[in-house]
């Protein structure tokens, strides 16, 4: 894992580096092993978020001051890359807990209500998921959503379904969007923060995914939960500008999800080639399993160098911007180009890994089932697609 | 652990350095915008139409600063480095693509290979004529045994005869080799070393035994003159030997990871070409009653060619920023050798799905050989085949990526 010595200097940042090659290892020795037992029962083990918390692994983009990490957003996507490397399922309810509720709630929420959950969601005492899709709601998330919030004295009382909720079922603090003035259409959303524990609040039922098993996902029914005002997050009436922001930075960081699950793809496709022998020789001697392998390396660079490119313009993004302009353009463009990318070199890696590559119980097999939603999650590549030539047509 | 695939959190900074141009670069960039939009883009037509290139063009260029990017300044150039140099590249190529290719061969290919490789006279006497234009430059390397195979299937000789080398062979596809005044020449001085008997010389092309055999008819790039090159006994002093003798693979390999990063940069200003013009087309073109930028089947295309261009321009950056400062025979090997390969690898299939998209979006309109875009499109298929094909570079990528 080491930098090879010809490099130019200035290619290389060595702190992001040393911080990479560390929590490679650390997750190595804590995850990676418990992989194929998560894969077959879809647990999450009880441990991994008081492991992830104690190693400094939660509230990556939070201050120190409310018990983050202070790392910068480009840190955290190195960290979530090595995370998905080793375990797809641990990195994604990972980047949902810390990227899209953690971080949601640090840019967004008030003093109190940051003083209130973030050290808890920091040291792994708190589990977060953030809740936007809806049974109805889908591409057209904000104009579609039918979840309510109707204000009742000093709280508010949500009555509504979401539906795909990544740690759903085990979230102790769900940041939920919900339509505070319906007649408004997605000028009437505003962000919630939910305490699971609340009456009203029920998971309906955890869904049997066929990737990224482990990694708990669930349908979250809201039956005259009452929430209390103050739990608002960013403006009333003002939760497009904390969705459409918080998208941005989700798309890009989730294309480092994308990036250690393709790159994790290639390493083992090339450790095969090496050693599977066919017609008397390794099929890595094979032009045609060479040209895989380097059409696989090429998609994957292309794409981490797209991401590394988007995030550092994403980089000191202010609450409230993004959603919009050539950063709105640039991430939805790296997250099409990762998922594309991993769909691509997934798909190879199991015709590398052959009839074994078929077999559910292997990794290759278990990380190729895992891809697929990359296309669709965080908005389809259709969405992804419309958002791009909506910008380029501007104007 | 198997760890071939690149460090993890590699070339941040690579990425932010080059989206961050220094003032020096952002000036040399506008210059070279507005003087290729003036100059360079008008000329398009003529040039296609009749595989002509402007008898002074040469010196024009170097009157307006573009050639020469990478000489030092004592020396009549610009003093930057190659990452500014394919900045310039990129530019000129989005807006003439045929003066992008010979302007590449001539400030790439032979100049910048003679800065990194000549020695001090050979600099003195040669490079202020390349940097004024007075002096086109090429290089020529494949033959017409010697494709992919350049090295092993070389078949031009050199022959030491007391103060002089007399070379045979010929030279084809050789871009401004009609035109050149020095041609920068790889020729085999120990043929039973195999590629480690090939060394480079500077010939002039008014030495005896020199020889224009022919000018090619090219389907795309029209207007940069192609040609095949025949050396008769053509004698040249052993002064203009570059390098040590027998040390030409070096030289070739390290020259061949900045052409590659160079030729991603042709591919991505040529894309961005092709986007502006599907894009301008798409609000224009009104069927069924609207723009057809209206229709998602569009949207869809042109947000797939936005893709590609960022894509292979954020990929082909990060190359060019490992390639500054790249030592004198470094690269032709490593992960310089596998960056620079699946650089142009992607840009020259990114370039192709792009301007196909566009040529598509264009309708009837873009089957016409006098738009541009046409023009592109039959400009494509070289990137896929120039400065090693596709296969190639997926054997460089995939050697490195098996190694060890």
């Amino acid at each position: 894992m080491s930098v090879s010595n010809n490099k130019p200097s200035h290619f290389v940042m060595p702190e992001q580096e040393a911080l990479a090659d560390q929590a490679y290892r650390f997750f190595h020795s804590e995850f990676f092993e418990m992989n194929a037992e998560m894969d077959d029962t879809d647990e999450l083990p009880a441990s991994v978020f008081p492991t992830l918390g104690k190693m400094g692994y939660l509230g990556l983009n939070v201050p120190t001051e409310y018990g983050g990490a202070g790392l910068d957003f480009t840190s955290a996507c190195v960290i979530t890359e090595e995370l998905s490397r080793v375990s797809a399922a641990i990195g994604l309810t990972h980047v949902a807990h810390d990227n899209l509720c953690v971080n949601n709630i640090y840019r967004n929420a008030s003093e109190e209500m940051r003083k209130k959950y973030l050290p808890g969601l920091c040291d792994g005492t708190l589990i977060g998921a953030l809740g936007l899709t809806e049974p109805g709601a889908g591409s057209d998330a904000l104009g579609s959503m039918k979840t309510t919030a109707r204000k009742d004295g000093d709280d508010y009382i949500l009555n509504g379904t979401k539906i795909f909720i990544t740690n759903g079922p085990i979230a102790d603090i769900v940041l939920v969007y919900a339509k505070t003035a319906p007649e408004k259409g997605a000028k009437g959303i505003t962000a919630f923060i939910v305490e699971t524990t609340t009456p009203g609040f029920k998971v309906a039922q955890k869904l049997n995914k066929m990737g990224f098993r482990g990694s708990p996902t669930g349908e979250l029914v809201f039956d005259e939960c009452c929430v209390p005002a103050k739990n608002i997050v960013g403006k009333l009436d003002g939760g497009v500008a904390v969705t459409m922001s918080g998208l941005d930075l989700e798309r890009a960081i989730v294309c480092f999800n994308a990036m250690g699950i393709a790159r994790r793809a290639l390493d083992i496709s090339i450790e095969y080639a090496k050693t599977r022998q066919q017609f008397g020789k390794p099929i890595a001697n094979f032009q045609m399993v060479q040209a895989m392998l380097a059409d696989m390396y090429t998609e994957i660079e292309v794409a981490r160098s797209l991401a590394f490119r988007t995030v550092a313009m994403c980089e000191g993004l202010e609450e409230g911007e993004g959603g919009h302009g050539e950063v709105h353009k640039l991430t939805a463009a790296a997250i099409f180009k990762a998922a594309a990318a991993t769909s691509f070199v997934l798909d190879k890696a199991v015709q590398i890994h052959g009839g074994s590559g078929y077999m559910r119980d292997t990794e290759v097999n278990r990380l190729y089932r895992t891809g697929r939603v990359l296309e669709v999650g965080a908005g389809t590549q259709e969405v992804r697609k419309l958002i791009i030539s909506g910008e380029l047509l501007k104007n | 652990m198997n760890d071939q695939t690149s460090p993890s959190s590699s070339d941040i900074a690579a990425i932010k350095a080059n989206y961050a141009l220094s003032d020096d670069q952002r000036a040399i960039l506008d210059h070279v915008e507005r003087v290729a939009r003036e100059v360079l883009h008008p000329l398009q037509a003529e040039m296609d139409a009749t595989e002509y290139w402007p008898a002074d063009l040469f010196a024009k260029m170097g009157e307006l600063g573009l050639l020469g990017i990478t000489a030092p300044v004592e020396l009549g150039g610009s003093g930057m480095d190659e990452f500014t140099q394919a900045l310039v590249t990129e530019v000129i190529t989005k807006w003439n693509p045929a003066v992008g290719l010979s302007h590449g061969a001539h400030d790439n290919l032979c100049l910048n290979n003679l800065l990194r490789n000549g020695t001090g006279a050979q600099k003195a006497k040669y490079v202020p004529g390349l940097c004024a234009g007075t002096i086109v430059g090429a290089l020529g390397l494949t033959e017409p045994g010697a494709g992919s195979d350049a090295l092993g299937g070389m078949a031009t000789t050199a022959v030491r005869e007391g103060g002089e080398y007399v070379l045979n062979g010929t030279k084809l596809f050789i871009t401004n080799g009609p035109i050149a005044d020095l041609v920068l020449v790889y020729a085999k001085t120990d043929k039973s070393k195999g590629t480690k008997g090939i060394s480079a010389f500077l010939v002039e092309t008014n030495t005896p035994g020199f020889k224009v055999a022919q000018k090619l008819d090219k389907m795309g790039f029209r207007g940069s003159p192609t040609g095949e090159l025949v050396f008769e006994d053509c004698r040249i002093p052993a002064e203009n030997l570059v390098g040590e003798e027998n040390t030409g693979v070096s030289i070739v390999m390290s020259g061949l990871d900045l052409e590659r990063a160079m030729v991603a940069s042709m591919c991505v200003g040529m894309a961005e070409r092709a986007l502006e013009l599907a894009l301008e087309y798409a609000q224009l073109r009104e069927q069924f009653g609207k723009p057809i930028s209206r229709f998602q089947m569009m949207q869809s295309k042109l947000a797939e060619i936005y893709v590609d261009v960022e894509s292979a321009r954020a990929m082909s950056y990060r190359a060019l920023a490992a390639c500054v400062g790249l030592p004198k025979g470094g690269g032709g090997r490593g992960e310089i050798h596998k960056l620079t390969a699946a650089s142009v690898h992607y840009a020259a299939e990114a370039f192709n799905r792009a301007v196909t998209s566009a040529c598509h979006i264009h309708g009837g309109s873009g089957y016409m050989q006098d738009t541009e875009i046409n023009r592109l499109y039959r400009a494509n298929k070289l990137l896929e085949i120039g400065a090693g094909t596709s296969e190639v570079r997926k054997i460089i990528i995939a050697e490195e990526l098996l190694r060890g």
